[in-house]
């Protein structure tokens, strides 16, 4: 038998917002730069384990991946059942702000996934002078709905089913069979409803086409990664930013999809370190 | 292109039991051709080539023949490597009563991209 304690440890954040009581559940390793780090719709902060694992990243930076309420082991506000969760653009960019302060995190860098990828944006359009540097993973400014959400939620379909079957396709082709379907395990688990309600912020309420132009990457550093095999935030949406912003980096990561901290942490890892020694040793 | 969906379908056991929920017969259209598959708990019963005078089915699956080709490459490329993705770029349209569908989706999935494995390998095709 082999055992090995991973450098990860997990804590609950008791947080008072917007008048409700949030339990946020997140994981951190390293020491350094803060790095928030956040997942996509519908799933948790596990996505991000091989960041958290990774001895190069953890040495100069302090990585901490938070489940969003109602994802992962964060909980619900209580009266949730009474709501019809929907993730707004406003709600979401303060609620990242509230974490950061509570932590007391000083100019953090955040990075963030699809929804955290939109979020990243939005951060960088309103507050960039607030962190140090923002790393948007499969960003892009805007999704037009392309199939009917109401599925993901629904009495006769089973939400984690679901939930996988829709995204299992934005896996990347080379993906390690592991990774993949741990990926997919995350989808399997969300809460009722939960997926559904964040691609509210993704496809309607997260339109940020109008703010892109407010962003300025010489203020606050911006890389774009993209996986070319995702369609949901495809390259040429990403690449369609980056070509707005003055000093972004982009960056089409081959053979990856829309989840690449989770889906193939290795070969993402390989594409992230460069732009992490960027932003640990700017010039 | 369908001719040995059944074979392929069938000894893959752990692909068998994701479906088991599933019976009924559901139509893929590869513009001009068609196929109704006939499900019996996640197996394939039976396939069958249009053109159909009657054809009886819960959902449909349609899509040009010249996609539906890219799709079964062994590595698609970009866009064309998943149902949603040719449904989000209007190249493929789901019909009929969706319920079966999306409560199979990840069966559903796994079905259609069987054929893959016919395809010439990763290598040759580079």
């Amino acid at each position: 038998m082999t055992a090995a304690l991973e450098p990860i440890v997990g804590r609950y954040l008791s947080l008072d917002f917007e008048g409700r009581r949030y339990r946020v559940y997140f994981e951190e390793a390293g020491e350094g730069i803060p790095l928030i780090c956040l997942h996509t719709a519908g799933s948790d902060g596990r996505q991000y384990r091989g960041v958290l694992n990774d001895a190069e990243v953890t040495k100069h930076f302090r990585v901490i991946a938070f489940d969003m309420p109602r994802h992962g082991k964060s909980s619900p506000p209580h009266g949730f059942e009474r709501d019809e969760y929907l993730l707004t653009r406003d709600f979401y960019t303060a609620f990242v702000i509230a974490f950061a302060d509570a932590l007391s995190l000083e100019r953090p860098v955040v990075m963030g996934c699809s929804i955290g990828g939109r979020l990243v944006l939005n951060l960088a359009a309103l507050h960039a002078d607030r962190f140090r540097a923002l790393v948007g993973l499969q960003a892009s400014a805007h999704v037009a709905p392309y199939y009917d959400t109401q599925w993901l939620h629904h009495a006769d379909v089973h939400g984690g089913e679901v939930c996988a079957g829709i995204v299992s396709g934005l896996v990347g082709p080379d993906a390690p069979a592991a990774h993949r379907w741990e990926t997919l395990w995350h989808y399997m688990q969300g809460g009722p409803g939960v997926f559904k309600g964040d691609l509210h912020f993704y496809k309607v309420d997260g339109d940020l086409r109008e703010r892109i132009a407010a962003i300025d990457a010489r203020r606050c550093p911006l890389f774009l990664l993209t996986g070319e095999y995702d369609y949901s935030c495809s390259p040429a949406e990403t690449q369609e930013v980056a070509a707005m912003v003055p000093g972004a980096t982009c960056i089409i990561m081959p053979g990856l999809g829309h989840f690449p901290m989770s889906e193939d942490p290795d070969r993402f890892l390989d594409h992230l370190r460069p732009v992490l020694d960027r932003i640990a040793k700017p010039g | 292109m369908l001719e040995k969906l059944a074979g392929l379908v069938n000894d893959d056991e752990a692909l068998v039991r994701r479906g088991r929920h599933l019976t009924g017969a559901f139509l893929v259209e590869a513009r001009p051709r068609s196929w109704l598959i006939h499900v019996l708990r996640g197996r394939i019963e039976k396939v069958e080539e249009g053109p159909f005078v009657m054809p009886s089915w819960r959902f449909a699956l349609r899509a040009d023949e010249s996609d539906w080709q890219r799709f079964w490459q062994a590595r698609p490329a970009p866009g064309e490597h998943d149902l949603l993705a040719l449904v989000r770029r209007g190249l493929m349209k789901f019909e009929g009563d969706l319920q079966p569908l999306m409560a199979n989706l990840l069966y559903l999935k796994g079905v259609l991209e069987a054929p893959r494995a016919l395809a010439p390998s990763r290598g040759a095709a580079q």
